[in-house]
């Protein structure tokens, strides 16, 4: 039961951490780092649903029958680079917000706003 | 040529993104984007008229067949949607060359513009597609430019809004993608015509309704429903007015659009209302949204963040239609849908030229200006009746229609809950009312004119959309009604 699932397992607490630290931590950066590995559990999860056991890399080759599925594979080609780009967006703002704020800290930024109210 | 209208629809703005670049003055680059935009809106146009005289369109992305390639599905539903999205575009651009010239430093403007494009053919792609993938993909390229946008708002609080915005979007999309993910596992299919004929096979097993549950939560987010609409004031409060005017118009609507295609067509109607309790879920959460939201529109001081807690009771409104589960209520949802951005797209269009002319838009800023800026204030007065659902205003049609719907199914009491609603919208649209029209101009704007031309033209082709579409109902009802009906037909 623990170890047939292991990749799910694996995917699971992944994803459990880095939600944990999108909502508890109140740094920026923190923050980011979240929910990169939140989507990276996800990555996992196409990546270790697509495996066929036996199964090899798609290419065309004497002697090979089974091969891993390689739909799933390709799709999350796509999300990581969709991953890429938010990170980097995220950090970018994250940069941002530090020489408009002099902070990177969530309450400290709260603060200054409930002052400009 | 014709044949080929389904993808041309996302490909032009998306083509044309680039090519921004490569014009050196800001005034051709906007030249260039509103062009584009209007021929998205002629696209849609023919393409709604086609799906009206002859049915779905089905395109084939470079000729893969349905279930191994990319199929794009235009339905009454798709070709609705596509003629609010990009025609609320088109309009909102008009202003936009006069507006960002004083909201965004000039070395900027080109970006802008190719964000503008990028955000708007990502709308126009989740709601052209057919497959399930194709969703996730087009809703981060416009999710992402719309963080960008956002931030491009000249107050700081913009980019703390974007953050948020970002951190909250990117979890609601990755849930999407988890749930295809899950969806995909169980049929081996993305297509989503596909998915609606296998999933029926699976449907008892725990992975399907997990599937469904985090995709229902994703989308959740993504339209901003009470409680998860905590991100939309601040985003849509500090970014530059243009973008609010476009966004508030159609970004929470492609999400109810996403939300009305996964549970009627993919998951289809009776597993979606059975496996979980949805109907009630929905019902209560609308219903809360409504009021939460239309009580703290009441106390705010800042008019854009005024108007953009009534928009969460707006989308309140849709999800109630939604949850009432009939023809009539799926109806009153879409003409709301269409309404709304009819309203919104007017209303923070004006709040765009008051911002032109005073740079802020603080209420206590207001004074006077119903005298100073007639017709702007006009504009907003007309537009905050058909928020309110006066008749001979858009706001009307779809209340009634909502509120038929309730009463047809027996439930009163929901009926008399969104009258009340409505009385709320009276309360906050009176505070705008009383300081521009009853109280004597500030001293220090005195000199202030009415907004120029190139707000008034789209601000009031808007608001004269509003009473059309309030009076000569035909349209609007003939093609909600008739994609209500294909949707409670048999499947996509």
């Amino acid at each position: 039961m623990l170890m047939g699932l292991y990749n799910d397992w694996v995917v699971v607490v992944l994803m459990m951490v880095g939600f944990y630290i999108v909502i508890a931590h109140g740094n920026l950066i923190k923050k980011i780092v979240g929910l990169s590995i939140f989507q990276t559990s996800v990555f996992i999860f196409y990546i270790s649903m697509a495996k066929v056991e036996g199964g090899t890399a798609p290419i065309l080759a004497e002697g090979i029958s089974q091969y891993s599925n390689p739909l799933p594979h390709v799709l999350i080609l796509t999300a990581i680079v969709v991953g890429i780009a938010t990170t980097a967006l995220a950090l970018a703002l994250a940069v941002r917000i530090k020489e408009a704020y002099g902070s990177i800290e969530e309450e400290e930024i709260q603060k200054q706003d409930n002052l400009d109210c | 040529m014709l044949i080929h209208l389904p993808i041309l629809q996302v490909i032009v703005p998306l083509m044309a993104a680039p090519l921004c670049l490569l014009l050196t003055r800001p005034r051709l680059v906007w030249l260039f984007t509103l062009i584009v935009s209007g021929l998205a809106f002629l696209i849609s146009c023919l393409l709604l008229q086609q799906v009206m005289t002859s049915g779905t369109i089905i395109y084939e992305l470079s000729g893969w067949e349905a279930p191994w390639g990319i199929e794009y599905r235009i339905d009454q539903l798709n070709a609705f949607l596509l003629l609010i999205i990009s025609a609320v575009s088109t309009v909102v651009l008009i202003a936009a060359d006069t507006s960002i010239k004083k909201e965004i430093p000039a070395d900027k403007h080109t970006f802008f513009y190719i964000l503008y494009l990028l955000s708007l053919a990502g709308m126009l792609g989740i709601v052209a597609t057919g497959d399930a993938f194709n969703v996730f993909v087009f809703l981060e390229i416009s999710s992402l430019s719309a963080y960008a946008l956002i931030a491009l708002g000249k107050d700081r609080r913009a980019l703390w809004a974007a953050y948020q915005y970002l951190i909250m979007g990117t979890i609601g999309a990755t849930f999407i993608l988890i749930g295809i993910g899950l969806m995909y596992q169980m049929t081996g299919t993305l297509n989503m015509h596909d998915l609606s004929m296998r999933l029926p096979e699976v449907e008892h097993t725990r992975t399907v309704f997990t599937a469904f549950a985090f995709i229902i939560v994703g989308i959740c987010l993504k339209l901003a429903l009470f409680p998860l609409h905590l991100w939309l004031p601040n985003a849509y409060a500090y970014a530059p007015s243009i973008v609010t005017a476009f966004f508030a118009a159609t970004a929470t609507k492609v999400a109810i659009y996403l939300l009305i295609r996964f549970t009627f067509s993919v998951f289809g109607l009776s597993f979606s209302f059975t496996a979980v309790p949805l109907q009630v879920l929905f019902l209560v959460l609308g219903l809360l949204g409504i009021f939460a939201a239309s009580m703290a529109a009441i106390y705010q001081k800042n008019i854009k963040h005024l108007f953009a807690y009534s928009s969460i009771a707006q989308i309140g409104y849709m999800i109630v239609g939604y949850s009432v589960s009939t023809t009539t209520g799926l109806m009153a949802t879409l003409l709301h849908l269409f309404n709304h951005a009819l309203m919104k797209s007017a209303l923070f269009l004006a709040l765009a030229a008051v911002m032109y002319r005073i740079g802020s838009v603080q209420l206590s800023q207001f004074q006077g200006l119903g005298r100073q800026m007639p017709l702007t204030m006009a504009a907003i007065v007309i537009g905050g009746l058909s928020l309110i659902g006066v008749p001979l205003t858009v706001g009307f049609v779809s209340k009634w229609y909502l509120i038929l719907a309730t009463l047809e199914n027996g439930w009163w009491p929901v009926a008399v809950l969104i009258l009340l609603g409505s009385l709320l919208a009276v309360v906050y649209v009176w505070r705008i009312v009383e300081v521009a029209y009853f109280k004597p101009p500030l001293a220090s704007s005195e000199s202030i004119e009415e907004a120029p031309l190139s707000f008034l033209i789209p601000i009031w082709i808007l608001v004269l959309a509003n009473i059309y579409f309030g009076i000569d109902t035909r349209l609007s009802v003939q093609v909600t009604q008739s994609a209500a009906q294909s949707l409670f037909g048999v499947g996509l």
